[in-house]
């Protein structure tokens, strides 16, 4: 157990990984992660190649480049340049490539902002990326392992979500699996499936597919990203049997339920629900601990849904509150729009409100987080922006 | 028998027939020769353009090579990883042989003009600043074919397109392109490539000369090869050899090479070298300067460019 930063923590848990190309272009609040990986390729404490970027559009080209001849990669954004990144985050799903990005979540302009929300990951939603949000930094560096598990398991990219600032810059206590270890729980080169450029085995990748064949191949994706939640459980599990015990509690008031690919925190028969991914769930719980029939459901994969997870433990409650720390102007959080659409699928009497949070950096208090508590019992209506 | 296989496959077509081009296109004589040269031990990263459309309609390909397609404008990004993947395998190796093996390995990026010029030059000036050992070819074809003929970067003064339109009015509008024309060699040259050329589909030969080049240069090289669209330039299907070889002949294209930043090899014109009119005429792309006044001041201008370059290459006689 070390003390570290949770940008270096990450940047620990990659070098153990040992991927073989890292691209990327420096975005605050990504930095860290970048400059601590460079700094070990200059230190001979990893041997990957490390191209330097002129845009976060050709990082994620360069990545996707190197995934298509066989390296195991690795890149790092925030916001702004997701979003230029999306263009080539799409491409990445479809042509199959196992790529792992890790996004410091932050707000998208305009206003410019450079701190947290989860606007740019929430806006590149339907790339055909599996997404997981960390709640603190241990969570990241388990979620970052299992993420090139399941990637390379699955020809599937993965993007592990981490809060700007609230985990990127913060100090925790947190334990980064060894290379051995890692490599032990990893796939072998040998042993994934994934279609390489090799002048040996000429291969055509990234061909256009007319109408008679362009559906079933986004079907394909489609399924094999819903049926990826069945993985992302099983490796989890084997993940916490090799590297952790389950949930070292923050307070321990109550046990977790955690699957991997949602957290339950609460008593065994709640009146109200609040639901949320990322670091806020941490300010949550400790809420949840001064009332008696409040839990919270951090959802820690927001894609594949887990909408199943979800249902049985929210369908006989009340009052259910999504938190969102972003919204789909126009309409309302996207969480929020998840969960109702859940709710209208099973039928659910739930009382479903949603909650616009913490934009661009503003603070969630506890207050904020015992109004919402007391709001998701009252009349509902769409969208609570909940600024103070 | 073992010998005459082994023949066999050094002839083959890197490029299996069957593609879709339009019968006569520039860019497929251009690309054959490109991929014939390079052989088999080559990674292709391919934009987005007719090149990609006409030889990968899922599940087919005409490619005997590995060869990927990503977006319109990251070819050069997608083969810098590439790139990457062989430098780490080469530095890894395990045995001499598989080094030598992987060392014999080129990563080559191509496409249009388009990707070239205008949506990828951003990226293929990261390449070229990276130093990568990557050959970038762009087979010019003046205007975006694949869309329809749309103007781009690398669109010649007076040339119709359908974003640049001739037309009747009193502007300067009216006669069809009339933004200069985008120097992408000495852009290359600028960013200190070691090996810089261009030459044009009526001289495959020479294509395949400047590809051998090109893989003995260590760093980044850059190929720029004139291709005739029969639609585009509004030209018979029997016509892109020619009208490619007038491109040169004229002056208004010079085949040329540049090796470590200085000119060493380009091709003369004749003592009384043709003039532009008779490259122009024959393309409909430049008909409407022949009708009017203005067209042919335009012309005249055109003729310009061509002498200044055989004036600055030293070209004539």
């Amino acid at each position: 157990m070390q003390i570290l930063e949770g940008s270096r923590a990450i940047a620990y848990t990659i070098k153990n990984i040992s991927p073989e190309v890292i691209s990327a272009y420096p975005i605050t609040p990504q930095t860290h992660i970048v400059e601590d990986l460079a700094q070990f390729k200059a230190d001979d404490k990893a041997d990957y190649e490390y191209v330097l970027a002129e845009s976060e559009f050709a990082a994620a080209s360069i990545i996707a480049g190197a995934s298509s001849a066989g390296s195991r990669v690795y890149s790092a954004t925030s916001s702004q340049g997701l979003l230029l990144m999306s263009e080539v985050l799409f491409n990445i799903a479809g042509m199959r490539l196992p790529i792992i990005i890790t996004c410091a979540n932050r707000g998208v302009s305009a206003p410019i902002t450079i701190w947290n929300d989860h606007q740019d990951a929430v806006t590149i939603r339907d790339a055909g990326w599996i997404m997981f949000f960390a709640e603190n930094h241990q969570e990241s560096v388990q979620q970052h392992i299992l993420a090139y598990k399941i990637a390379e398991k699955l020809n599937l990219p993965v993007m592990i979500n981490i809060d700007g600032y609230i985990l990127t810059h913060s100090y925790e206590p947190v334990f980064i699996p060894n290379a051995s270890k890692i490599k032990k729980f990893l796939l072998k080169k040998a042993d994934t499936n994934t279609k390489l450029l090799d002048p040996q085995k000429p291969i055509t990748m990234g061909a256009f597919a007319s109408p008679n064949y362009y559906m079933e191949i986004r079907q394909k994706l489609h399924q094999d990203i819903m049926t990826s939640a069945e993985v992302i459980k099983n490796e989890y599990e084997k993940y916490i049997k090799i590297f952790q015990p389950k949930n070292r509690d923050h307070n321990n008031k109550y046990k977790s339920f955690d699957n991997g690919l949602i957290e339950y925190y609460g008593p065994p028969e709640p009146q109200t629900i609040l639901i949320a991914k990322g670091s806020v769930v941490g300010t949550i719980k400790e809420m949840v601990d001064n009332y008696k029939k409040v839990g919270v459901i951090k959802v820690k994969v927001y894609r594949p849904f887990p909408e199943e997870e979800i249902k049985n433990i929210i369908k006989k409650v009340k009052n259910v509150a999504v938190l969102d720390k972003s919204i789909s102007l126009g309409q309302e959080g996207p969480l929020a729009l998840d969960v109702k659409a859940l709710k209208a699928t099973y039928e659910l009497k739930s009382k479903i409100q949603g909650f616009v949070v913490g934009l661009g950096g503003r603070d969630i208090t506890q207050k904020m987080i015992k109004d919402i508590i007391s709001l998701s019992q009252k009349q509902s209506s769409k969208n609570i922006f909940i600024c103070k | 028998m073992k010998s005459k296989q082994k023949k066999q496959s050094t002839n083959k077509n890197m490029i299996a027939p069957g593609h879709k081009a339009c019968a006569g296109c520039g860019q497929m004589i251009a690309a054959k020769a490109v991929a014939n040269a390079l052989g088999e031990d080559v990674i292709i990263a391919n934009a987005t353009g007719c090149l990609e459309v006409t030889t990968t309609p899922y599940p087919q390909s005409s490619w005997r090579m590995p060869w990927i397609h990503s977006l319109f404008e990251n070819a050069s990004a997608i083969s810098s990883g590439i790139r990457a993947t062989l430098d780490y395998k080469i530095k890894h190796a395990k045995t001499k042989k598989e080094k030598q093996k992987l060392e014999n390995i080129k990563v080559v990026a191509q496409g249009g003009d388009g990707a070239t010029f205008d949506i990828g030059f951003g990226l293929i000036s990261g390449m070229w600043e990276r130093k990568e050992n990557i050959i970038y070819i762009c087979y010019n074809n003046e205007a975006y074919s694949n869309t329809g003929i749309q103007a781009s970067g690398a669109t010649p003064w007076g040339a119709n397109t359908t974003t640049s339109p001739a037309g009747s009015g009193s502007s300067i509008d009216a006669i069809g392109s009339h933004q200069r024309k985008k120097d992408m060699l000495a852009l290359a040259l600028a960013h200190g490539l070691n090996y810089v050329a261009q030459t044009t589909a009526g001289h495959p030969q020479d294509i395949a000369n400047k590809i051998k080049k090109a893989k003995q240069t260590k760093g980044p090289s850059y190929i720029q090869i004139l291709s005739p669209c029969i639609p585009g330039w509004k030209i018979k299907s029997n016509q892109s050899i020619k009208v490619a070889k007038l491109a040169a002949k004229t002056g208004l294209y010079p085949v040329l090479e540049y090796e470590n930043a200085k000119l060493t090899n380009v091709m003369k014109v004749e003592d009384n070298p043709l003039k532009v009119d008779e490259y122009l005429k024959i393309q409909g792309r430049f008909k409407h300067l022949f009708k009017n006044k203005r067209g042919r001041k335009q012309i005249k201008y055109i003729q310009s460019i061509a002498d200044e370059n055989i004036k600055k290459l030293e070209i004539g006689k």
